[in-house]
This record gives structure tokens, sequence and C-alpha cells, in this order.
């Protein structure tokens, strides 16, 4: 029982003292002109879902989670839009050249179809970034049709 | 105390779900891409894709005579042969250590000022790119590996459109792959590498490069 004791207690402290280690925030109030929404004539439609879905890990701004505020949480999620900044950033989307552009783009397509992105961890609890089937398909359609008129 | 032990029981009971719930890496990529392919292996009538692959004659025989120095263009069109015979073995390990020997000497390669301006630009695309390219191949599963040398491919050819190549280079091409898909090799020989001994010999040489 005691050793249980001590044991509750260090896990305690050590979980308050992560909380102290500072993370930094992907959170940005101005959107740069080289943004992907406002170079391209993006339909409404097609704008939410890329917001709702993408948005957080490819951009300068994330809509945090309340359980951001967490440790470990955040760390892993620092890691995920770091990783995802690194891949894709939709905010500096026309620094690319064309052809990076028509590769990014083909990868977004290979990505939505084979459903590897958005992340199930991630839509896990954010539901709405789901891809539903029509959704799906119209943002191919979109994305396919960018790229060819590259 | 019992009190003090349900809390801690709870809070961490929330914290390893959230954790857990948070990092759980979406590692179910594998299968999609595969599954077409052997849908559509069976539809199509492989005797008429097979072309020029009876004198047996080896790429790597070749190689070996390409010249390899480093930061120039034919260092990366070797790097890339390499790269290509690892994907045509099906080997994914291989494949990436040679991904990343790509990455590394496209990040080397120095642009010669011989170059008007336009082709400058064009290749410092092609290159970062590539580059790209290179380093997810470095990284990833065979299927992956494949998608991404496919666009790598294209950028190599656009490559040896400006730099020109030393040796004679095929360009090839699979008509089943992704909607159709080309290759560059030294060899005349269809050693298909998005498909490797699945379909070794699908293909045709499309172009000859000198």
């Amino acid at each position: 029982m005691k050793i249980l004791k001590i044991i509750a207690i260090i896990l305690l402290v050590a979980f308050v003292g992560i909380q102290f280690i500072p993370t930094t925030r992907n959170q940005s109030d101005t959107v740069p002109k080289t943004d992907f929404m406002l170079v391209n004539t993006v339909p409404k439609t097609i704008q939410k879902k890329l917001q709702v879905s993408c948005y957080d890990c490819h951009s300068n701004n994330t809509q945090y989670p309340w359980y951001n505020k967490i440790q470990p949480a955040a760390w892993f999620l620092e890691d995920h839009i770091k990783e995802g900044k690194d891949e894709l950033n939709f905010n500096e989307w026309d620094s690319l050249s064309s052809r990076r552009k028509a590769s990014k783009l083909r990868s977004i397509i290979k990505q939505i179809e084979g459903k590897e992105m958005p992340l199930d961890s991630y839509t896990l609890i954010h539901t709405d970034a789901k891809f539903s089937k029509a959704e799906k398909e119209d943002m191919i359609t979109f994305i396919t049709q960018l790229k060819d008129s590259l | 105390m019992n009190k003090l032990k349900s809390t801690l029981g709870i809070i961490a009971i929330a914290f390893i779900t959230l954790t857990v719930v948070s990092c759980k890496d979406n590692k179910k990529e594998q299968n999609n891409a595969d599954g077409n392919h052997s849908e559509m292996s069976d539809d199509v009538d492989h005797s008429k894709m097979n072309h020029d692959n009876s004198d047996g004659h080896h790429d790597g025989e070749k190689k070996e005579m390409a010249m390899s120095g480093d930061g120039n263009s034919q260092a990366v069109l070797n790097d890339y042969f390499n790269l290509k015979d690892a994907l045509v073995a099906d080997d994914n390990a291989k494949a990436k250590t040679l991904g990343a020997t790509l990455a590394t000497t496209l990040e080397n390669l120095e642009i010669s000022s011989n170059f008007s301006d336009t082709q400058k630009t064009e290749l410092k695309d092609i290159i970062e790119d590539a580059i790209e390219h290179a380093e997810h191949i470095s990284k990833n599963e065979i299927d992956h590996q494949r998608e991404h040398f496919k666009i790598l491919s294209k950028d190599v050819t656009d490559m040896v459109a400006i730099t020109g190549t030393e040796n004679t280079v095929y360009q090839q091409f699979c008509p089943m792959y992704d909607g159709g898909s080309a290759w560059l090799s030294m060899s005349k020989d269809i050693k298909n590498p998005y498909y490797g001994s699945k379909m070794l010999h699908c293909g045709k040489v499309q172009k000859e490069i000198n």
C-alpha cells in the first residue's frame, strides 16, 4: 500500500511538473498573401473543408483543442503540427514553384484518396474533419482541376 | 487516502487515453494501392506488353561504367538508376538508403553557369522537387516509394533535357501504373520499377535520349 502511495505521489508530481515545460504554440493572426485560399479561386465549401480538415496542421494557425493545454498531449500535437507544416504549409502555397505545386497537389490527392489524411488520430476527436464520400469526391475533383490548370 | 488514490487513478487513465488518442499513428497505407493493381492486372493481356527482354542484359552491368563524380548531373543519374534497380528488386530497405543518397547528391548539385537564366531557374525547381521526393523515398514503405519515384522520374527526365547525358538513356513507359508512368533506364530491357517482380517486364521503350 505504501509503495502504491509513493508511486502515485511521484506520478502526480511528474505530471504537474511537466505542465511547466513550455511548448510553442502554432498561432498567427495574419494570413500571408501566399495563402492557398488567396491565390486560388476556391469554392466556399472546399474552403471550409480545407480549413477544418487540413489547416490545423498544415498552416501557421491551429485551432487548439482543450487538451492541448495538458502535457504530454501537447508534445504530440506539437510534433504533428511541425511535421505537417514541413510537408505542406497552405499559408505559404504561392512561394512554391509550379513544379512543386503540382507535386503537392498530386500528393494531396493520393493522401485523401488513400485515406491517409486526415490522420485517424485527428478525426477521432475532430469528427467534422472526416471526409464524407461526396466531400472526398468534390475535394479531389477540385484539386485535380487545379493541378491540371498549372 | 482512498479518495486520493481513485482521483489519481482517474487522472492517470484520462491521461493515458489522451496520450494514446493524440499519438496513434496512421499505419495502414500499404494496402490501397496494391489492391488496385492486382485487380487491374487480371483484365489486361500482358503478353502484349513484353518488349525487348529477350537478351537478359542487366542494367547493373552498364551502371558500373557510368561516370561517378559528385556535384554533377551524371551523379544524379547514377543514383537515380541505382534507386530504380532497388525498386525493380522490390528492395524497400535498399531503396530507402539509395533515396537518401540521391537526396544528398541532389543537394550538392551545382548548376553550371553555362545555362541560360530560364534553364537555371528550371533546374533549381527540378532539384528542389526531386530532393523532396528522394527524401520521401528514404522514409517510406515501397508503395509510397513508387508513388514518389514516378514524379521523381519526371523531374530527372526534365533535368536530363537540360543537362544532357553522357550515355544513352532510355525512357520507358508502363501503361498500367497510376494511369501510365514513365521512368529512365540505361538499358533497353524493360525492368519495371513500379511493379518489380510482380510484373517485371511490363512496359516499353518510349524514347531514346542521347
